[in-house]
């Protein structure tokens, strides 16, 4: 018997788990999954949580209940990887062997890393993170007893988990205040390390615009060094003072200290990957997958799902000796909510910025690409009902994994070239 | 892509100017580089330049400023004095590297 041995139970893990069950031969191969904790959250919910979209029971819900029964869970805390001997030792000390090591152990913002922002004066009082599901829930309480002031929505450094989820928290934060009759009592800010509001040129123009069009005022080009808890102050690296009554931050992401401890990672603790295949450059039977990787991706769920697909494909021809033939192209494709009932829809890869026109889902579209629309918004609602029902237990929905110039708008010749690739697409599902 | 003359060669760049092709740096052309950003080269801006050109070639991408710190030994704090307000993207620029991917 092999064993493909799973580290981490959430979005990518799991999804691994299940496509891989149905299609390792089970007389030779067992599958086991490891995490910590026994509770799967609905990660994209945290930043609905805030604005009381979400009640925190529909966030949570049992690892198990996603992983097929004949996968084994363990429940343990990991202490390290030593891939010189195939093996996983728990903390306490037993050894799981592995064949093929799938690492998807996530990222997780930490406050610890900038002086002055887990300071106990400030921190979940008035400095907060909305993407750990304590965060969220202080942060709705946060919100509902403020009586104004300034709001400041800040990203520490890149790469974050969803690059645009902190533009969104800006956006609802505007409709919030708005139908509260409280907006002309906040300011709000948004200050970010790049030099726009968003990674990509077109989709920053557009983004951008609409900042200015909710009066929210955009600090770019700002790398923070420290947080004055006393005088609640931000300063930049290079002495930039911006003042807050009330700080949302995404504090600075890094891959779990398991990599650390395993010696494994690069300078935030992300494993060295090939980013077509997610191989480890070093070791031939472990891969990385979801937000674990260093590939020059979002941290994003999307991103985890059409990269599982890809590579649920890849590993049966791995384990035979053959080369690897499905290319993951970095795509990621997000509802962006925009505040009052409203949404857009992005769809971009490694190369093709997201791009204005429409996106076609058979049954369903098609959506409106990076402009505002309620359909956009029903699909960001309908993607909880997606996500727990059919994503992680790797059933099919009509999303190719590869992304699709169709109905993009761009030049006209390759606009028609997108056209015949789609029908391609859906053809070969 | 556009092809420029700087310091009597020819070299291929993209839409923004930077270099696409890693073998056509010299130290030449980073001091003219450096010199149209406003940046004036020292031994303290050499030692950055030489890390970023060394570890693109071990790691297969740019570093970015978190790196440059971590691997390289140079505080951030310290790249936004030598190379200011953009020290990611102006350290990438004259070493005739790709932005790194934390500002593509």
């Amino acid at each position: 018997m092999r064993n493909l041995l799973v580290l981490g139970g959430g979005t990518a893990g799991t999804m691994v788990a299940n496509k891989l069950y149905k299609k390792l031969d089970r007389k030779e191969w067992t599958i086991t999954i490891i995490d910590k904790d026994d509770e799967h959250i609905y990660q994209p919910g945290l930043l609905l949580m805030p604005f009381g979209v979400y009640s925190p029971e529909e966030l949570i819900k049992s690892r198990r209940h996603f992983i097929p029964k004949g996968v084994e869970f363990i429940q343990s805390a990991i202490e390290k990887i030593v891939p010189e001997l195939n093996q996983v030792f728990l903390v306490g000390g037993r050894a799981i062997d592995y064949d093929q090591l799938v690492i998807a152990t996530g990222t997780t913002p930490r406050a610890d890393q900038t002086p002055g922002m887990s300071d106990p004066k400030v921190w979940k009082k008035s400095v907060f993170d909305f993407f750990t599901f304590e965060g969220s829930l202080a942060l709705r309480d946060a919100l509902a007893n403020w009586e104004g002031g300034r709001l400041v929505v800040h990203i520490t450094e890149m790469p974050i988990k969803c690059p645009v989820a902190p533009l969104e928290f800006a956006f609802l934060a505007d409709a919030y205040f708005t139908e509260r009759k409280m907006r002309e009592k906040v300011t709000i800010s948004y200050v970010t390390p790049l030099e726009g509001a968003f990674t990509k040129p077109t989709c920053s123009r557009a983004l951008g615009g609409m900042l200015s069009d909710r009066n929210i005022i955009l600090e770019p080009d700002f790398m923070l060094e420290h947080i004055d808890p006393e005088q609640k102050i931000m300063v930049s690296m290079d002495e930039r003072e911006i003042p807050f009554d009330l700080l949302v931050t995404v504090p600075l992401n890094m891959g779990d200290d398991l990599i650390a401890r395993s010696d494994m990672g690069d300078e935030l603790n992300y494993v060295p990957v090939d980013k077509t295949t997610f191989l480890s450059k070093k070791y031939s039977n472990i891969f990385a997958l979801g937000d674990a990787s260093d590939i020059p991706a979002s941290k994003a769920g999307s991103v985890a799902h059409f990269a599982v697909d890809i590579f649920a494909e890849n590993f049966m021809q791995h384990i035979s000796g053959q080369p690897m033939t499905g290319k993951f192209d970095g795509h990621a494709n997000c509802f962006i909510e925009s505040g009052a009932g409203k949404g857009l829809l992005i769809d971009f890869n490694y190369e093709t910025e997201p791009l204005p026109g429409m996106f076609p889902i058979p049954v369903v579209g098609p959506f409106p690409l990076l402009k505002e629309s309620r359909l956009n918004h029903l699909g960001k609602l309908a993607f909880r009902w997606i996500y727990w029902n059919l994503l992680l237990k790797g059933r099919w929905i009509p999303i190719s994994d590869q992304m699709s110039m169709a109905g993009k708008h761009r030049a006209f010749e390759e606009k028609q070239n997108g056209e015949k690739k789609e029908v391609d697409h859906y053809a070969h599902h | 892509m556009p092809t420029i003359e700087i310091a009597g060669k020819d070299i291929d760049v993209n839409e923004e100017g930077f270099l696409t092709k890693y073998d056509q740096w010299d130290e030449a052309i980073a001091k003219v580089l450096a010199e149209q950003i406003g940046v004036e080269m020292t031994d303290e801006h050499w030692k950055i330049v030489n890390f970023l050109r060394s570890d693109f070639k071990s790691a297969g991408e740019t570093a970015t400023s978190r790196r440059v710190q971590v691997v390289g030994g140079f505080p951030i704090k310290e790249q936004f004095v030598l190379f200011p307000k953009k020290p990611a993207k102006k350290m990438a620029y004259i070493a005739g590297l790709p932005k790194p991917k934390g500002c593509v």
